[in-house]
């Protein structure tokens, strides 16, 4: 019997008899983090970090949710389970079991640059390790966020000098948090738009400091955004919402601004490249890092990077789950909605 | 290249025309007259020979960035352009304070290859590369790759050359055509000094119809109007000046040695004749399919075989150029009168034909006749205001395409493959098959058509319903049905189906039809039956 399993409700250990990040309603579930696709419904209790539960239980509701602070082992019917930084958002984890001397790690989504907000990836030695593989293309390379963001307050600077408002989209949870943080915000005035308030309300709650901004209201005059930045999800462009903003100048944050073409299809005026997920290069590192021997590849381009991981004498398999995976990648128009 | 990077980034990042005419006139302002004639040459589709190929290229860049030749062709096919996968895979440099070439330099360089042997066009090419930037390399790559789109028209790059250098569009439309390259001229020649009329062979821009959407009643008076059927072969223009023939293709392209039947006009017109027309393929009294034409389009030698089986006449539809004068500002009335008498003054034989005035006294008259258009192997109408200019480039108001109604047929989808360019990523180009007893037969690709929210729609399914895998192309479960529109339809040895379609495109998703409803071969082959040919 393997440490762990691959079914139909998601990534099963049947020794401890639980569940990571399972996709159909279970007993018992651990999170690596808190979006949509990694952290579900209808489970009858969850394990995730201190720092994880906040979000998790503001988006979920009144569920039965446990943490566990980084680090910190617990032993479940015999397999001892640790959480471990895995540097994607706050509260983001990796997952290492042990069982009779066999360690397995779930990585759910990571990202390796300290990107200052969310604790910083750290390598987990283990035998077999499930990785993502969302940017699993050698032609994905990040460059360093000094870099991204003095691109991205440079372009606000300039939209204001022209008299414009800037809008930036990111996913409401952690990108657009990673974004205020290192927004200037000596140009002007950060806003919001209510999903991205929402979640920096249940972020300052727990005491994690983020700068201040103001929620877009109605009450709020057209005139006074010019000049300031508002961030908001992805999905807002295009909607009668954006209509106030004006003159308007519109950017995306994301891996997937790498490609012209896919940057040319959106409706943007700028594409900044950021991605809350590894890059090639981070890829291939936290693979080497782990020392493991079987690497399974979850969503992304998985085929390619299966067979790459095989070039370099990895053991490695695909496994099929309900992760945002080559799908979002293709359908990437909305952006961070499916890259989260 | 620097100062053409930032033109390149400006161009990108804008989809606005007028940041895009102001960033284009901000270059021209400022770069040498050699760097102007080369992005000139650039937007208007003179890019240099290539030295290099693309073969070696991918083993070149797969090698430096120390990867396998399969995962850079597997990228390749998804970020869906060559000069830019090789500008993302390959390793940052640390640039050192390196001189900046200007875009003619590196033109130079990239022509200079051309003589070298394998060995050192390698060198060389990694030498550029290691010096360079990511922007700096995907323009190099491009420059040797060809198919350089800054998402600037000619119409745009004309208009911000006309903000630049003050001289008015039409006339720089004008000194723009024809034959020329970087080599052969410079930029004071071509642009500023220019005097059209010093070059015989140099064509006038083409007049271009957009494509009536409503009625034609909203035109008016039908009084007003001349009406034509529309051919479908290749629009041209053919200049008789100083005893000699130019044929230029509407692309911009020469094309004199293509067509060896019009040298006859040589001798019949007079010198200082243009005309314009369709170039068609035609034999014994009847006008043949597009198809026929296609076949010797592409060939390098006319042979006398082709000219048997495909022979071409001009059918003339208008006089731009008559004795010497440009005859374009006079109404098409004018033209149209002086066009017909020259016709009739002598026998051109088949070679040069009227292209003849559908008579009709009302829009649904006209109506009428445009729907039975296919008969004649016609596309539709063009109509044509009589008191109209022949203006330059695509202008709306003056002439109209009134084509029929496309033929139609339900389809069903059975591969994929994703797109280039702006369409990289997505899954956008099809394969569709008709049914056949239980089988399913491919007959057409198709490229265009849908939203982008059903292409990303159809690329999400298309993930999960994956059956097998070669390279780029994946086959799908049979699921989909799609209304595939095109123009026409003909018999095709060379197809499965045997059968080839004129502009296939999708116009529909039948999502409330199952595959059971899609159409039959039988049906595919009616179609042909009664419009192929």
């Amino acid at each position: 019997m393997a440490l762990l399993e691959f079914t139909k409700k998601g990534i099963f250990c049947p020794q401890a008899n639980v569940y990571i990040d399972p996709w159909r309603p279970v007993d018992r579930a651990l999170i690596t983090h808190g979006h949509a696709d990694h952290s579900r419904f209808g489970h009858k209790s969850y394990l995730c970090t201190t720092t994880a539960k906040p979000v998790i239980r503001y988006r979920l509701g009144p569920i039965a949710v446990q943490t566990i602070d980084y680090g910190k082992e617990i032993d479940i019917n015999g397999v001892k389970v640790s959480f471990h930084p895995a540097g994607h958002i706050i509260g983001s984890a990796q997952i290492r079991l042990e069982y009779k001397g066999e360690v397995w790690c779930v990585s759910g989504d990571y990202k390796i640059e300290n990107d200052g907000l969310s604790e910083a990836f750290e390598p987990v030695k283990c035998h077999a390790f499930i990785t993502e593989s969302t940017f699993g293309l050698p032609v994905y390379t990040w460059q360093d966020q000094a870099t991204i963001f003095k691109q991205i307050n440079d372009w606000w600077r300039q939209n204001k000098a022209e008299g414009k408002v800037s809008l930036l989209t990111a996913y409401a949870l952690g990108k657009a948090q990673r974004l205020i943080y290192h927004l200037d915000e000596s140009i002007g005035t950060i806003y919001t738009h209510g999903a991205v308030e929402n979640v920096n309300e249940v972020i300052r709650q727990q005491g994690i400091h983020i700068k201040p901004t103001t929620r877009v209201r109605q009450a709020i005059k057209s005139k006074a955004f010019i000049g300031n930045i508002i961030i908001a999800p992805p999905g807002a462009v295009g909607s009668p919402w954006v209509r106030r903003f004006k003159p308007l100048s519109v950017g995306m944050a994301s891996g997937w601004m790498s490609l012209r073409g896919a940057r040319r299809r959106r409706a943007a005026d700028r594409g900044f490249v950021l991605s809350d997920h590894a890059d090639w290069e981070g890829l291939n590192q936290a693979i080497a890092e782990t020392g493991a021997e079987r690497v399974f590849v979850t969503h992304g381009y998985t085929e390619i990077f299966k067979r790459w991981l095989r070039d370099q004498g990895y053991d490695a398999h695909i496994v099929a789950t309900e992760f945002e995976g080559e799908l979002s990648e293709m359908n990437s128009t909305e952006g961070e909605e499916q890259e989260a | 290249m620097k100062d053409f990077a930032t033109l390149f980034t400006a161009l990108d990042q804008t989809t606005k025309i007028n940041a895009k005419v102001a960033a284009l006139a901000h270059f021209f302002g400022q770069a040498s007259d050699a760097d102007r004639l080369w992005t000139i040459a650039i937007l208007s589709h003179r890019r240099p020979k290539r030295t290099v190929t693309t073969t070696l290229l991918r083993q070149w860049a797969a090698q430096e960035s120390k990867l396998p030749l399969w995962l850079f062709e597997e990228s390749y096919h998804i970020v869906g352009d060559l000069a830019e996968t090789i500008a993302l895979v390959l390793p940052t440099t640390e640039v050192a304070a390196q001189q900046d070439h200007p875009l003619s330099y590196w033109v130079n360089y990239i022509k200079a290859l051309g003589a070298l042997a394998e060995e050192e066009k390698h060198e060389q090419v990694l030498a550029a590369w290691r010096q360079m930037d990511k922007q700096e390399r995907f323009i190099f790559n491009k420059l040797i790759t060809g198919g350089f789109r800054l998402g600037v028209s000619q119409k745009l790059m004309v208009r911000a050359l006309s903000k630049h250098t003050g001289i008015d569009e039409n006339s720089l439309a004008h000194r723009l055509m024809g034959n020329w390259s970087p080599d052969s001229t410079t930029f004071e020649e071509l642009v500023i000094a220019a005097n059209p009329a010093d070059d015989i062979s140099k064509p006038y821009p083409f007049y271009l119809a957009y494509a009536l959407e409503d009625t034609p009643e909203a035109l008016g008076e039908p009084a007003d109007w001349q009406a034509e059927f529309k051919w479908d072969g290749i629009r041209g223009q053919l200049i008789v000046r100083e005893g000699e023939l130019f044929v230029w293709s509407r692309g911009e392209e020469l094309v004199t040695d293509k067509f060896p039947e019009y040298q006859l006009l040589r001798e019949k017109l007079p010198d200082g004749t243009v005309l314009d027309g369709e170039i068609l393929p035609y034999k014994e009294g009847e006008v043949l399919s597009f198809n026929v034409l296609q076949t010797r389009i592409g060939r390098k030698n006319v042979s006398k075989k082709i000219l048997e089986k495909a022979p071409v006449v001009l059918r003339a539809y208008d006089l731009l150029e008559w004795q010497g004068q440009d005859l374009r500002e006079q109404p098409l009335g004018e033209r149209r009168i002086l066009l017909e008498q020259l016709l009739a003054s002598q026998d051109f034989g088949d070679t040069l034909q009227l292209s003849e005035q559908v008579a009709f006294t009302d829009w649904a008259e006209l109506a009428q006749i445009r729907e039975n258009a296919r008969q004649y192997r016609s596309e539709g109408l063009m109509l044509k205001q009589k008191s109209s200019a022949y203006r330059s480039g695509r202008k709306k108001g003056d002439w109209w395409k009134w084509k029929v109604d496309p033929l139609t047929i339900d389809a069903v989808m059975i591969y994929a493959q994703r797109g280039h360019g702006r369409r990289a990523n997505l899954y956008t180009d099809f394969t569709f098959a008709v049914r056949d007893g239980d089988a399913l037969v491919p007959f057409t690709k198709a490229y265009s058509g849908l939203t982008d929210k059903e292409f990303r729609a159809i690329t999400k399914w298309v993930g999960k319903n994956t059956v097998e895998r070669f390279g780029p192309v994946r086959s799908v479960k049979p699921t989909h049905v799609f209304e595939i529109a095109f123009e026409g339809i003909n018999a095709s040895t060379r197809h499965k189906s045997g059968v080839a379609l004129r502009f296939p495109r999708i116009s529909r998703w039948r999502k409330d039809k199952p595959i059971e409803e899609a159409n039959t071969i039988e049906d595919l082959k009616q179609l042909l039956q009664q419009y192929g040919g």
